[in-house]
């Protein structure tokens, strides 16, 4: 396949290593990477952790040097935002009222935070996902305000929780579930998850939902479904992502639930996505997926950018075991493969009462996901067995 | 070529290992040892995987 150009659309981590990607093949067409923030390409796990903490400057978090931006000879627009395609044209429209045709397409525009209505313009509210919004909320962190609200348990909001409280500011945390990640993770392990909060001095809430945010201007309390009120000077929205795919309406692509592609991550004819924005199905779970992992933007943005370099007779599907960190408290928290409530789970390591273990999940004979709490060594060599499709049975008897 | 670990940044989770387990292993004791500390050029690209995939951006390749 010979193409020109490629332009890449979000300028993230997908979109960064997949014109890396580009290069590292040879390509040596103009690779244009748009993206709609102002910063250059940074790294967004720290934000809720390092960063949010106080103890990393800005300086840390740049995913790619000036040298190497220059070395790979990137042509980086920065600042400008995609607002259309159209597929049968091969022509992108800029904010900046630029038309832009494209040969080969690579769309890596990630996920925005999901908000809780009527919140949208309080002050002292805060959600989480860019740069801009750790930097807010970092300030308000600085003020030392009395009470931190977490709304929602799961990964961004856990680690909010913990380097909040870290800051030795009070917190609490409210979720819907019966159990923080019980979704992923199930109530057993979820409870786990409850448990390291509490031993910190956080204040859960499970089981409830959020029935408004009051303030006049700016948050003064929360008001829980069962009538109870928790006071709060800073609110914390952790309730989710949503693909941000609304400027590819009408282009032809199809759209649901994020980009949808093909197991080889293409999604039109020259057209591929990788990243929090791609939805495709991974053949090694028989499952449709859209991952919202550093990890799979990272691999997911060189398979796709690959994916424009080569024919279709010789494409290769996307068959990755998903993985996952989270960093709470003094917990390292590792997940690979797909879990899901009904698995059967079997701890090989550890145990639940120590907070230190490895939990292995079967489905059908076969080892599907191995989630960690402090036991890195154990993911990986797990995640090693999945990749290589061994059975429950073998997995529970191998010596790691 | 010399692997360079940034102990500092490194948080043990073994993605390096799970990539060139001959290079780098994350023991017991939750610390990652770097196994061969001048790798043959045959292991750059290996090498190169690693440098890319540590999410802490803890190891550098020193010629
Ligand atoms: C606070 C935080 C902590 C995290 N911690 C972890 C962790 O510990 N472990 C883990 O595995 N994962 C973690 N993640 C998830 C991980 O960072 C994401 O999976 C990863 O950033 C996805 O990369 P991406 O490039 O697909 O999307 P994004 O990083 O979302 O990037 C998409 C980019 O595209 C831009 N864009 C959107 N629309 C347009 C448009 N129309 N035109 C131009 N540009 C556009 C966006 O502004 C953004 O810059 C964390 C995420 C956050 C927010
Ligand atoms: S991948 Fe990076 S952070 Fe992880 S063990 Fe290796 S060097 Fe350390």
């Amino acid at each position: 396949m010979n193409r020109r150009s490629i332009t890449i659309v979000g300028a993230s981590l997908a979109g960064l290593r997949a014109a890396e990607s580009l290069r590292r093949h040879d390509f040596d067409g103009v690779i244009t990477l748009i993206g709609d923030e102002p910063h250059a390409p940074y790294d967004r796990p720290p934000l809720s952790k390092q960063y949010l903490a106080g103890e990393w400057g800005e300086d840390r978090l740049a995913l790619t040097g000036p040298e190497k931006l220059a070395e790979y000879g990137l042509e980086l627009r920065l600042g400008t935002r995609a607002t259309g395609f159209d597929l049968s044209r091969r022509r992108l429209t800029l904010d900046d009222g630029e038309d832009v045709d494209v040969d080969g397409l690579l769309i890596a525009t990630g996920a925005r935070c999901r908000r809780l209505p009527g919140t949208e313009d309080m002050d002292g509210v805060f959600v989480l996902r860019g740069l801009d919004d750790s930097s807010a909320l970092r300030s308000a962190l600085d003020a030392g305000p009395g009470r931190v609200v977490v709304v929602g348990g799961g990964f961004i909001g856990a680690e909010v929780a913990s380097t909040a409280r870290e800051r030795g500011l009070e917190v609490s945390v409210i979720e819907a579930l019966p159990q923080p990640l019980a979704r992923v993770l199930g109530e057993e392990i979820g409870a786990v998850c409850a448990e390291v909060h509490r031993a910190h001095g956080v204040d859960v809430h499970t089981g409830v939902g959020v029935e408004a945010v009051d303030g006049d201007g700016r948050v003064e309390r929360v008001r829980l479904r069962d009538g109870r009120v928790i006071e709060a000077d800073v609110v914390v929205v952790g309730i989710g992502v949503v693909p941000n795919t609304e400027w590819l309406e009408g282009s032809g692509l199809e759209i649901d639930d994020g980009v949808v592609c093909d197991a080889t991550c293409l999604a039109g004819p020259g057209v591929t996505a990788a990243g929090d924005v791609a939805r495709w199905p991974n053949r090694r779970f028989d499952e449709v997926m859209r991952v919202e992992h550093w990890d799979n933007a990272v691999e997911q943005g060189a398979h796709a950018a690959h994916r424009l370099l080569v024919d279709d007779a010789d494409a290769e599907p996307f068959t990755p075991v998903p993985w996952f960190w989270s960093d709470q408290y003094d917990r390292k928290i590792q997940l690979a493969g797909r879990i899901r409530p009904d698995d059967e789970m079997r701890i090989v390591t550890g145990s639940l009462d120590e907070r230190r273990f490895a939990a292995l999940y079967g489905r059908a004979g076969r080892l599907v996901g191995v989630l960690g709490f402090n036991r890195p060594r154990h993911v990986m060599r797990y995640k090693a067995l999945i990749e290589q499709g061994v059975s429950f049975a073998d997995a529970l008897a191998a010596d790691v | 070529m010399k692997i360079v670990v940034d102990y500092d940044l490194c948080e043990s989770n073994a993605i390096c290992m799970a990539i060139a387990p001959d290079l780098f292993e994350v023991r017991d004791d939750d610390f990652l040892y770097v196994l061969v500390e001048e790798p043959g050029e045959d292991r750059r690209s290996a090498l190169e995987e690693c440098v890319q995939r540590c999410p802490k951006q803890a190891i550098s390749i020193a010629e």
